[in-house]
């Protein structure tokens, strides 16, 4: 193995480095969101605030070992010094001002990239519910009334307002240049808010394992140059087929490396179908527009998880 | 040779700490075992309380306890280890005919108790409320039937130590397992009172 | 009459796996014929299976430990080269089936088969010799909690050829580990591993418990306890509050999956979030029963090779309980991304990052231990001084990923991955190599080759680099956990020098085992004559390597925390009774190995649906225990004629004069010589 890896390895290390160099392209350190800037301008302070203290630790370990090595003669020897005021309240206060300050960054940046905070744009959001499938993506417009699967589209500069849940095992919705991931599980909803800053087309993916074909659970996140751009994408989706109860079915079934599915158009409610399937009685059909035994209706059409029991 | 052995036993503990006190480091590990145990419970009742509401459109607490049925049981095991008391009290009397009958008697409240529940639980499943049906029904079956497993375990163990008395008489040894015993019981007992609470109580409200 | 089980449960079509089987087929009939060959079945029988001896019990605690190791090693090589073939849309050598089972049971072992045994196995040798008693307070569950590890190691093993390993990874979150989506038995396998070494676990930290706070020596008060014996309480302290929430938790799962119970399920109200709760309640726990023993050993090594008192011994004891306590209130942070509110996930990440605050304390004593001191560069010097650097680094990319904001987009990615390596690796498994070349010359009498201890030292502390750095940098890349194969050509070589540094560990690990080779073929160079072959602090070195089935003698009598130097400085320290008293042993007895099989088969029997045997097994197992309670002839007195004969050989290898009588008059124990006059 090492045989195969050896000649390939000195071509990829240069071009490795380089990109490292280059910023991380397309990762965590190349945001391309407001969201994902912040949470990546707040890992350089968070890292900055500890390299204080670890730097320090890290020259001294190196200089004591060093200076006080048993054949250094030269050095003092005190076998019997074990304790000394002075020295302890300062190992135990410069961590504790350290985390202090952390602790601080932590508290508000936490509320500020709350994923469930809307984002401040005088531009009006995108709505998408998001479903996870065993091992794809489906993305609902409910205001456009399409979806696809495993691509998402939407204009730069505007926000987007994702509603996720699952109907199959616990996914995790992130795509890295735009910002921070949220678990999708089924029976409950989550929420996140992002928006891209750049046109372009980002990875998305799942993070958290669900199942063999959870390596292909990949999805394309298209953030268009322009609302132009944006509608005509949505014209391409409308050419799809209907996503009814039936193709709905189809959805899921267990299939790996899912190529791209568009939808013209969503049976109502559907996303609160899915959420409901799994709510044991507690749905509240508030939010889906439909009454209580529409919800139930739709839930009991839209059929078991495709892992079927044994 | 018995004396003998005894008397550098004796001498031990008096004077060399070398051999510690075997019966109360049984009692001290018995009862950080209980504090597992707690642990283990608290869990369980950790996610009854998570799953109590999820019916999943099937009975709830209200529909199917009985509270009248569950009090007799419940006084049942609280006897029980009252009588367990007085077992204890005759035995460190050594009193062994007297720890026999409390214990027999004991034995009797707890039989009662596992049989009332066992009752319950074969009624509700013969009803079509089996712990399969919804979340509430498993968190219940699971938080009730693993304090009836521990007291069925109690009854087994109390049946071996009736036997170990009949057999050897009131040893240190036996009565060192009798207090762990003692230990278990009225831990279940305190762990019963819980459940009576938690479950029945604030479900029949 | 088998269950579920049938022929088709081997994977005769898996060429890996069968090479594997055969290979470990070939490497157990080979030690079989060997043991058969030499004669030493009897041996090994009556002097280590049976043995409730607590010295050998750790012995073989680690030996499951090393063996473990190399098993959950060989997952880690599979899975790197995995990663590094399968780029660019490539497929790699293992499909996704294959591959999932590998990552869940590297996990799974190297935690619970390996870091957990590691650390028990040091725990069992040493804890009762640092704080002077002759055994554990129950010898036998000592020998049962052991047997029980053997048991679900066995079972975990038992999977690579019967049937197969649960493919969740090794958390087992559910929906994905209930029966709608893992219908096979591997995660049956998982769940009655795990159960019964957590319960054989449980039962170790009562027993250890129970031995600290009863069996200390004469005028060993708890704030003069060693600091490994103190750390290993906390961790004793920390299992018995979170391995019942374990027990628990898969209870539930158990029941899920073999009652139709609804715990965790999606359907009819199961709640798969509150798994996460219990599991991590317990799993974050867990990382600090692993670390706090290591940061133990660190201090006694760190502490006996710069030759001066360990600094800030009580501040080292409570920033240890500072750490348990908080370890106890920040399990929300393994899943920030669930969707919890932003004020109880700054909660749980601030208190996580508070736990910064004590353990940096440690790391500053261990740097004022070796300020003024005079630190010998041995093979244990060396891990702990890696450690301090590498641990630096994994604790800051931990209080990183400990505030949401960053977690969201490092969480479930290799940055983690590389995180809690970083700790694992860099800590808890640097700690116990520490440990493990600092009192192995205490269990077997001689000192490990030094040479090839530094060479195992660089090669791991070199190989942790390269493989892991880039992990770090892949997860800034936005590369995620336990994918099969990626085309994302800008990872590609970044996982090329995982894969080396993995390679790295290997040969790492291979100068270890050529070390111990080398050492047992010159032992007679290495071998430690005076029982104190670093100028010790504490009483395991008072006595002879390897000490005495009794440990003790004459039970020593403590007044400094330092008790042995402490007596060495008094001139007290090979001082000689005139007369010995009888000591009071437990007996060895088979119990333990039977309550073990008839575990393994209860356990192998529930995993494949076989009632019959599981009935059997569970019969067997209340029948050991019964025959155990009452078996009356557990325990026996050591004659004074044999301690002294036994102790006369050591002092005579030491060049001491045993008949000298004016030494042992100065003996500061006078009534022990007293009270036997007594008798």
């Amino acid at each position: 193995m090492i045989k195969r890896t050896l000649p390939h390895l000195s071509r990829w290390l240069g071009l490795g480095i380089t990109a490292l160099l280059a910023g991380c392209k397309g990762g965590i350190l190349d945001p391309k969101g407001q969201i994902a800037a912040d949470e990546k301008s707040l890992i350089i302070t968070a890292t900055i605030l500890m390299l204080l203290v670890v730097v320090p630790v890290i020259v001294m370990t190196i200089a004591f070992a060093w200076k006080y090595r048993a054949s250094n003669e030269s050095a003092t020897y005190t076998p019997k010094w074990a304790h000394s005021g002075k020295i302890e309240a300062v190992v135990w206060i410069i961590p504790i001002i350290i985390v202090t300050f952390l602790a601080i960054v932590t508290w508000n940046s936490t509320h500020k990239l709350d994923p469930y905070r809307e984002l401040d744009s005088s531009v009006k959001p995108i709505n998408v519910q998001v479903v996870s499938l065993d091992w794809k993506w489906l993305f609902i417009y409910p205001d456009l009334n399409i979806a696809s699967v495993n691509q998402l589209a939407f204009p730069a500069n505007t926000p987007v307002n994702f509603k996720i849940t699952s109907d199959a095992a616990m996914n995790s919705f992130f795509i890295p240049q735009l910002g921070g991931q949220i678990y999708s599980m089924a029976g409950m909803q989550t929420k996140l808010h992002l928006i891209a800053n750049e046109a372009g087309s980002y990875d998305g993916m799942s993070a958290n394992y669900s199942g063999a074909g959870f390596s292909g659970m990949k999805f394309k996140a298209l953030a268009m140059n322009s609302q132009a751009e944006f509608d005509s994408w949505v014209q391409k989706v409308r050419a799809g087929q209907p996503l009814d109860a039936a193709n709905y079915a189809a959805l899921l079934k267990q299939s790996e490396n899912n190529p791209v599915q568009y939808f013209s158009s969503v049976t109502p409610g559907l996303f609160y179908g899915v959420l409901n399937k799994y709510m044991a009685g507690h749905q509240t059909a508030m939010e889906s527009g439909l009454s209580a035994s529409q919800l139930k209706a739709l839930s009991n059409s839209l059929c078991a998880p495709a892992a079927a029991k044994e | 040779m018995t004396s003998q052995v005894n008397a550098l036993h004796d001498h031990d503990h008096a004077h060399d700490h070398e051999h510690h006190d075997a019966g109360a480091s049984v009692e001290l590990g018995f009862w950080l075992y209980l504090m597992t145990d707690c642990i283990l419970f608290a869990s369980a009742f950790a996610a009854y309380a998570v799953l109590v509401g999820n019916v999943a459109g099937g009975v709830a607490g209200h529909d199917i306890f009985e509270l009248k049925f569950v009090l007799v049981e419940t006084f049942a095991l609280l006897f029980s280890s009252i009588t367990y008391g007085f077992a204890m009290i005759s035995g460190h009397k050594g009193n062994k005919a007297g720890l026999l009958g409390w214990l027999a008697v004991t034995f009797l409240f707890g039989a009662t108790f596992i049989g009332m529940e066992l009752h319950e639980f074969g009624a509700l499943i013969a009803e079509g409320h089996g712990p399969d049906k919804s979340a509430f029904l498993s968190g219940f079956f699971a938080l009730v039937g693993m304090h009836g497993l521990h007291v069925t375990a109690g009854l087994i163990w109390m049946a071996v130590m009736m036997l170990e008395v009949i057999k050897t008489g009131l040893t240190g040894r036996a009565m060192t397992r009798l207090n762990c015993l003692s230990m278990f019981w009225h831990f279940l007992d305190i762990v019963w009172i819980c459940v009576f609470t938690v479950v029945y109580l604030k479900g029949a409200i | 009459m088998f269950g579920k089980l049938t022929l088709e449960a081997i994977p005769f079509h898996e060429p890996i796996i069968m090479g594997a089987l055969s290979g470990a087929g070939l490497l157990g009939l080979a030690l079989i014929a060997a043991i058969t060959k030499f004669g030493k079945w009897g041996y090994l029988w009556k002097e280590w299976l049976t043995s409730v001896d607590h010295k050998k019990i750790g012995v073989m605690y680690i030996i499951v430990a090393l063996v473990m190791l190399l098993r959950g090693f060989a997952d880690a090589l599979m899975m790197r080269t995995q990663l590094a073939m399968a780029t660019g849309g490539a497929h790699g050598i293992f499909p996704p089936e294959h591959y999932d089972q590998i990552f869940t049971a590297h996990g799974v072992i190297m935690i619970i088969f390996m870091a957990m045994p590691f650390m028990t196995g040091l725990m069992n040798i040493v804890v009762p010799l640092q704080i002077g008693a002759r055994d554990v307070a129950f010898p036998f569950l000592n020998s049962l909690s052991f047997w029980l590890l053997v048991a679900s190691a066995a079972l975990v093993n038992i999977s690579l050829g019967v049937g197969e390993f649960a493919k969740t990874g090794w958390v087992a979150y559910p929906p994905l580990s209930e029966l709608a989506y893992s219908p096979g038995v591997g995660v049956d396998y998982y769940i009655w591993a795990l159960q019964i070494s957590g319960i054989g676990t449980t039962l170790t930290a009562i027993n250890f418990l129970v031995t600290i706070l009863k069996m200390r020596a004469p005028g060993m008060k708890l704030m003069q306890m060693p600091i490994f014996t103190w750390t290993c309480t906390w961790a004793n302290v920390l299992i018995v509050s979170s391995f019942p929430i374990l027990t628990g938790a898969l209870a539930m799962l158990t029941l899920d999956r073999y009652l139709d119970f609804h715990f965790f399920t999606s359907e009819a109200g199961g709640n798969p979030m509150m798994y996460l709760n219990l599991f991590w309640a317990w799993g974050h726990p867990e990382v600090y029963i692993l670390v706090l023993p290591a940061f133990g050993i660190f201090s006694e090594v760190i502490s006996t090779f710069s030759g001066k008192r360990l600094f800030g011994h009580t501040s080292m004891i409570i920033a240890s309980g500072v750490i348990s306590v908080l370890g106890f209130m920040v399990w929300l942070h393994h899943f920030f991304t669930m969707g919890s509110g932003a004020s109880v996930n700054a909660f749980f990440g601030i208190a996580t990052m508070v736990i910064s605050v004590p353990t940096g304390v440690k790391l500053f004593n261990w740097l004022f231990t070796i300020f003024r001191g005079r630190l010998r560069f041995t093979a244990p010097v060396m891990w702990t001084l890696g450690f301090m650097i590498t641990f630096s680094i994994g604790g800051m990319t931990g209080v990183l990923m400990a505030i949401p904001g960053a977690d969201f987009v490092l969480h479930n990615s290799l940055f983690l991955i590389a995180h809690f390596h970083n700790t694992i690796i860099g800590g808890a498994v640097f700690g116990y190599l520490a440990g493990f070349a600092f009192w192995f010359p205490k269990a077997f009498g001689f000192k490990l080759n030094e040479r090839l201890g530094k060479a195992a030292f660089w090669f791991w502390q070199s190989g942790f680099f390269f493989a892991f750095v880039p992990l770090y940098v892949l997860g800034f890349l936005g590369m995620t956990r336990r994918l099969n194969h990626t085309d994302n050509p800008l990872w590609t070589p970044w996982l090329y020098i995982a894969c080396i540094g993995a390679v790295l560990i290997a040969i790492g690990i291979g100068c270890q085992l050529l070390q111990l080779f080398v050492s047992l073929r010159d032992r007679k160079q290495l071998a430690d004559v005076s029982g104190d072959p670093w100028n010790g602090h504490t009483l395991e070195w008072s006595i002879s390597s390897p000490p005495p089935f009794y440990n003790f003698a004459t039970l020593p009598q403590v007044h400094d925390i330092d008790a042995f130097t402490d007596m060495k400085e008094k001139g007290v320290a090979y001082d000689i009774p005139k007369q010995y008293a009888p000591i009071h042993m437990p007996k060895n007895t088979a119990a333990g190995v039977y309550i073990g099989g008839f575990t393994l088969a209860c356990g192998f029997a529930l995993i494949w649906h076989i009632w019959w045997l599981a009935i059997v097994g569970l019969l067997g197992i209340v029948g050991s225990m019964l025959a155990r309670a009452y078996d009356n002839d557990k325990d026996y007195y050591v004659q004074p004629e044999e301690i002294e004969a036994i102790e006369r050989e050591r002092f005579e290898k030491m060049g001491i004069d045993f008949d000298r009588y004016d030494e042992r008059d100065s003996n500061n124990r006078p009534h022990k010589a007293k009270t036997l006059e007594q008798v």
